[in-house]
């Protein structure tokens, strides 16, 4: 079943088209990637469905019902892009405010904060202050806010900025845990390689449309350019064929694309006939970075401002 | 409500207990009786170096006039003193009645400086010399004179009823009234500038720690907003209690230890003070008589005004203020430029309540103690005074509307301005959030 379903959304604010008419569904206990460049209308999409914007048009599916911002948010928890804590505060009086705010009892918040401070070795912070924390400190406070009361739905933009890799590997080996006890994530970054890595399934805005839709595995399916890598033991140099063209030439390497609807055996055939010993042969597929950046490329870096009525 | 309660108390809590607070309601009653009792010792102290004076050529009326007491001051009348040697021989100054008859100027020489007070005696005490000389001369009786006098002063006083609608009179003094109404004014002026300023000091925290769209995600932005002021109304009025709770143990704590003597200066050093200005001149009857008038006063009447109005006024601007601190990003000098909209109404009521607190009925008073963005400070002004029942329940409803009108106007803008980074808003498209649909 999907956890959440977007109908069509549109939200326009006076000079822009923030998000025009989306829609896209999100399976439970995946984890789902939104991705875009700067001021695709990810943001003004992520607090739609984290109710703190409502819509212009469309509507929002949550867990099967009509989703009901008031009493629905207690289910979601959202690390935000812009994000933080009160500096003043101490740090376990600051997660049990957070805690109870999102309806959780005192008794129970203040064990699961436990629970959590430890998984993280957080345990001797509890008196201390947010300001004295250090930037990655605090991010893995944010962090264990976020998912206190157990969500259902977690929205984390960028939750590794700020993160040494010994701690980015913890949140993300949290991440994957969460997902398999049946939370679904939403995880919205611009790192490429972490998509990669960490997403089932994504979904490409740029200028407030969908322009990319699917699994990982598919997109890269989609993009792919006939691509091969051959490793061979002698020179290949000097080769002449119209099977396929070379791409970049390495002392025993080739990166190759097909052409004129060959196959990759009339290219292996092709290495026969020349009686070169082929050592490796593989597809090379894009990188969500390329396809990232093939779709994206040459629409304007920053949006334009436009009339919206 | 359940999460409002929640913001309203992490707001309290956080507050009451912070440094600064404990300070000020601390710190400012005990600033304030010591000013008052430090100011009556050294009132008192500077008395003590007049006990002996020594006096030197005498025209010859002085004499026989000039009056000694023990306790405070004595003249001795010799002839082989003068500046110089006055100290060795034992007096505290040496005052030389040697003048020209036009200035009536004389001169006295003493080792410290003659105080305020210490001054005024002597003159006192020359001039009723002078009085009693010249009655001698023109043949009346001081004691006949005393006599009349004694029957004559405070034989008729007026009493200043006032008649309200049904007929009733209220017996009224002015000057207290005045004093009173002063000093209400001033505190709602004042308390309403600080925690007014303290909400948006709160907001703008929010704000540039970026916790503000974290909280939105949980709660409305305008539960949040919400929160946060009535928090603060809730420190500020225990800030209130207790210093008037301080204050009066306090003063009877010094009223019981201090000798009785100086608890009478600093009674009078009090009554200086703005916010004490009744009574007469002469000092132990002047206290009397303020006493009895300030319990005069309506209190219960003016007590319920005041914490209506202060909240009112509170509610009124906070939400203001709060809408203010939403659109400012991490400059301080651009909360200088939004506020004074808003603190412009405020310091003009107080200039009206202040420049016109003689006349309570005029129409300037009457009008700007019903328009709610002046009513809270000018109204305070007027109540001790007696003020029309219909114009006072008119003033509150106006205040009540006006503070709905205004947290319903702020809570729009605070909720865009709040996840606004990066830019300023500017008032065109503050006013556009306050008014678009939905």
């Amino acid at each position: 079943m999907d956890i959440l379903e977007l109908h069509n959304l549109k939200k326009y604010f006076a000079t822009q088209k923030a998000v025009d008419d989306i829609s896209f569904n999100i399976g439970q206990a995946s984890i789902f990637g939104l991705l875009g460049p700067n001021g695709a209308g990810k943001t003004t999409l992520l607090r739609m469905i984290t109710g703190i914007f409502y819509p212009d048009s469309g509507h929002i599916i949550f867990n099967g019902k009509k989703y009901d911002p008031v009493n629905d948010v207690g289910y979601i928890g959202y690390m935000p892009e812009e994000r933080g804590l009160y500096k003043k505060m101490k740090i376990g009086e600051q997660a049990l405010y957070l805690a109870q705010l999102k309806g959780l009892s005192k008794q129970d918040a203040t064990r699961k904060i436990k629970e959590w401070f430890v998984k993280f070795e957080m345990q001797s912070w509890w008196n201390k202050k947010v300001e004295d924390l250090s930037k990655g400190m605090s991010q893995k406070l944010q962090f264990v806010t976020t998912v206190l009361h157990d969500p259902k739905l977690i929205i984390l933009d960028e939750p590794f900025s700020g993160l040494d890799p010994v701690n980015a590997n913890l949140i993300k080996d949290e991440i994957f845990n969460l997902s398999k006890n049946g939370s679904t994530i939403i995880f919205s970054t611009h790192r490429m390689e972490q998509v990669e890595e960490i997403c089932d399934h994504i979904v490409l805005v740029n200028k407030g449309v969908k322009i990319l839709d699917g699994t990982v595995a598919d997109v890269k399916n989609k993009f792919k350019e006939n691509m091969y890598q051959l490793g061979a033991a002698t020179s290949l140099e000097n080769l002449v064929t119209h099977i396929f063209e070379v791409i970049r030439h390495q002392p025993g390497q080739l990166l190759i694309k097909l052409q004129n609807g060959s196959t990759t055996n009339d290219v292996l055939k092709y290495f026969i006939d020349q009686e070169i010993t082929v050592h490796s042969f593989n597809e090379v597929l894009p990188s969500l970075n390329d396809i990232f950046i093939k779709l994206v490329e040459g629409t304007p870096g920053a949006r334009q401002f436009q009339r919206v009525h | 409500m359940n999460k409002i309660w929640l913001i309203f108390r992490r707001e309290y809590i956080t507050r009451v207990r912070n440094k600064t607070f404990l300070l000020s309601t601390f710190l400012l009653p005990i600033v304030m009786i010591l000013f008052i009792f430090g100011s009556a010792y050294f009132a008192m102290s500077s008395k003590d170096n007049l006990k002996k004076i020594a006096v030197v050529n005498d025209p010859g009326m002085f004499k026989s006039n000039l009056k000694s007491d023990s306790a405070r001051v004595h003249f001795d009348f010799t002839s082989d003193i003068d500046s110089s040697n006055f100290e060795s021989r034992g007096y505290d100054a040496v005052l030389n009645l040697n003048n020209d008859s036009v200035t009536k100027k004389f001169t006295i020489h003493s080792k410290k400086q003659l105080g305020i007070d210490g001054k005024q005696i002597i003159e006192n005490r020359l001039d009723r010399a002078f009085e009693n000389n010249q009655l001698q001369k023109n043949g009346i009786q001081k004691e006949i004179l005393d006599s009349i006098s004694k029957v004559s002063m405070g034989a008729y006083t007026i009493e200043n009823r006032l008649t309200l609608e049904k007929g009733k009179s209220e017996q009224v003094n002015a000057a207290v009234n005045y004093g009173v109404g002063f000093g209400s004014g001033i505190l709602i002026y004042i308390t309403m500038f600080i925690f007014g300023a303290m909400v948006m000091r709160g907001v703008m925290e929010e704000k540039t720690n970026r916790i503000a769209e974290v909280m939105v995600s949980s709660v409305k932005p305008f539960q949040l907003m919400m929160g946060k002021i009535i928090g603060i109304a809730a420190v500020g009025l225990t800030q209130l209690f207790l210093w008037v709770i301080l204050i009066m143990v306090l003063s009877y704590s010094a009223v019981a230890f201090l000798p009785a003597e100086m608890v009478q200066e600093a009674g009078n050093a009090n009554k200086s003070m703005p916010g004490g200005m009744g009574g007469n001149s002469a000092m132990a009857t002047g206290m009397l008589d303020f006493l009895k008038e300030m319990s005069n006063v309506n209190w219960p009447l003016i007590i319920s005004c005041f914490i209506f109005y202060f909240l009112g006024g509170y509610l009124f601007y906070a939400s203001l203020f709060a809408a203010i601190g939403s659109v400012i990003n991490e400059d301080p000098q651009e909360a200088q430029s939004l506020m004074l909209p808003i603190t412009m109404p405020i310091i003009f009521g107080f200039i009206i309540m202040t420049s016109n607190l003689n006349t309570p009925d005029s129409k300037i008073m009457v009008w700007s103690s019903m328009i709610p963005f002046t009513s809270p400070i000018v109204m305070m002004g007027r109540i001790p005074s007696g003020v029309p029942g219909w114009q006072l329940a008119s003033s509150m409803a106006l205040l009540v509307a006006g503070f709905i009108f205004t947290t319903w106007l702020a809570g729009k803008i605070y909720r865009t301005g709040i996840l606004m980074y990066g830019k300023k808003a500017t008032w065109k498209e503050m006013f556009k959030w306050a008014f678009r649909k939905s």
